[in-house]
């Protein structure tokens, strides 16, 4: 009876502790994030933003929630009903199961996986089926076009990000998330006399790669300017046009999990994850998570400036410049990166 | 064993479960998203023996773009259900055969490890303790050094496919406007516009 519990018991209440107590912290602060992209987009073009509902409105995000999950859901009468429903529960599912491995401070991860990069690429190449199964399930037009859009646009641009990371992966040598950002400790900024600074980090070094998997984040969760899946002035909104209620604030939460998930990264592959900006006692006294969040939080406003700012690109100008601009220049850095790490004796 | 017997059992029971479906089902599309089931649960069966590797990759390239083309293709097509059906019958032979072959295969492979358990320490690589090193890292030292021209072959071949395909489906159309980016970026005022003073009551 003791080993049973010592073998089943205790590590599954182990990891179901740990992944709700990740899942209750993600989804509150996706809950602000949502709120401060809201806010910020407000500040751009001079209007208050959400105010009403709390100090702030601050509450904003909950009230749209209660009122998301009260009304009632409309499933089409030529829906096709079972993928219909399940189309927003895989877009959410998928995109929260991503945070499983990704580290919020040195050995704050549920699951420290050797292939944890490929594992979060894998898992958001998945997040494509959530949108082409609620097109197809939605049995209507604009649906369909915006889930075929979708599709064409996420599988596209998963290719640039997939050579961003092997750019990233060849400095490293590791897979492992928690490596990635171990090994941005030293690099240029220790070779130019400021070691374990903001210069060690990725985004230096490799700064055209951290230009061009940010741009590519921006298509591959569907943020402006790269919303064509939801256009609203072409498709009205895209796969999301039958959904409404509870099934529609799935894909809205689904799709802002993506957006940090992606800000995240970026954070990790780039901006040196948790580790301090300077090197004085100072700095590394604050908490790993915090220089997290930070780092976090400012490319998320990025995320959000941009969709303030730059208006929606048209279908074909998405499609150049994912396969004849990114693609060619992050095949031509992979192979300069090898190149210069193998001759310098770096690898 | 553990948790790991339970996940395996699992991944087992909903990849041959979600198999069945596959052929089973009526619409084409419930098919391919069952399809895409068992290729997720065929990468939780990798990932419970170990290998990690070869179950992202899985996930990557089957399900993350081979199953999305699938998906797109079935969708596309004007299927009428009720001719897909009529055929069954006419095609179930063949079908048995393979499923056959396919079997007798099965029992050949698991047959031969089990009554020869030492068949697979007669492998001449080396295999490495998985404790000291990445299957990653195992898997791309093999691939990189001793199998490097096989490696690049499959490589070509993909590339005279993509070729093909390209051939097959490029038209060139000669009556269709395309943005042309570098022209329009050296466009100047001195070539684009013209001003004009007009008299009133004349026009241009």
């Amino acid at each position: 009876m003791d080993s049973f519990f010592s073998i089943y018991v205790w590590p599954g209440i182990v990891m179901v502790a740990q992944s709700l107590l990740l899942l209750v912290c993600l989804l509150v602060f996706i809950a602000y994030v949502l709120l401060a992209d809201r806010k910020i987009w407000a500040a751009v073009q001079l209007r208050r933003g959400p105010n009403v509902v709390g100090p702030f409105g601050l509450f904003q995000s909950f009230a749209d929630l209660l009122k998301f999950v009260f009304k009632e859901p409309i499933i089409p009468a030529g829906a096709n009903k079972a993928v219909f429903l399940l189309a927003p529960l895989v877009a959410v599912l998928l995109a929260l199961s991503t945070w499983a491995v990704v580290p919020l401070a040195d050995g704050w991860v549920i699951a420290n996986i050797n292939v944890g990069i490929l594992y979060i690429f894998a898992i958001s190449s998945l997040e494509v089926y959530g949108i082409i199964m609620g097109g197809w399930a939605s049995n209507s037009k604009y649906p369909f076009l915006g889930a075929l859009r979708s599709a064409a646009q996420m599988v596209s641009y998963e290719v640039s990000i997939g050579f961003v990371i092997v750019t990233v992966l060849l400095c490293v040598g590791s897979l492992n998330l928690t490596d990635i950002v171990n090994a941005q400790h030293d690099g240029l900024g220790t070779m130019m006399g400021l070691p374990a600074s903001f210069l060690d980090w990725h985004w230096l070094a490799l700064f055209p790669m951290f230009v061009v998997f940010f741009i590519s984040a921006l298509a591959e969760t569907n943020r402006p300017p790269f919303d064509l899946p939801e256009a609203e002035s072409e498709l009205v909104a895209g796969f999301m046009v039958e959904y409404g209620s509870s099934p529609y604030m799935m894909f809205m939460l689904g799709e802002y999990a993506a957006v940090c998930l992606m800000c995240a990264l970026t954070t990790i592959l780039f901006l040196g994850g948790w580790l301090p900006p300077v090197d004085i006692w100072i700095l590394n006294w604050v908490p790993g998570i915090v220089w997290f969040m930070l780092k976090s939080m400012l490319v998320f406003f990025m995320f959000a400036m941009v969709k303030a700012f730059v208006p929606r690109y048209r279908y074909d100008q998405l499609m150049r410049l994912g396969w004849k601009i990114f693609l060619p220049l992050s095949l031509a850095m992979v192979v300069i990166t090898a190149f210069v790490l193998k001759l310098m004796g770096w690898a | 064993m553990g948790l790991q017997a339970i996940f395996f059992y699992l991944f087992a029971f909903i990849a041959v479960a979600s198999a069945f479906m596959v052929i089973s089902a009526k619409n084409p599309v419930h098919s391919v998203l069952f399809l895409i089931l068992v290729f997720f649960n065929a990468a939780g069966l990798f990932l419970l023996t170990g290998a990690e590797f070869l179950a992202m990759i899985l996930l990557v390239v089957y399900i993350g773009a081979v199953a999305v083309l699938f998906l797109f293709v079935v969708m596309m097509l004007d299927i009428d259900f009720a001719e897909l059906r009529s055929g069954v019958l006419q095609y179930a032979p063949i079908g048995i055969l393979v499923g056959l072959i396919v079997a007798a295969e099965l029992v050949v492979v698991v047959g031969g490890s089990v009554l020869t358990p030492g068949a697979a320490k007669a492998i001449t690589m080396p295999i490495p303790n998985p404790a000291s090193r990445t299957n990653t890292a195992a898997l791309g030292d093999v691939l990189y050094t001793n199998y490097v021209y096989f490696f690049q072959i499959a490589g070509l071949v993909l590339l005279v496919a993509m070729i093909g395909a390209i051939v097959l489906t490029l038209r060139h159309r000669t009556n269709i406007k395309r943005q042309d980016i570098s022209r329009q970026v050296a466009r100047t005022p001195a070539t684009a516009v013209e001003v004009v003073k007009v008299k009133p009551g004349q026009g241009v």
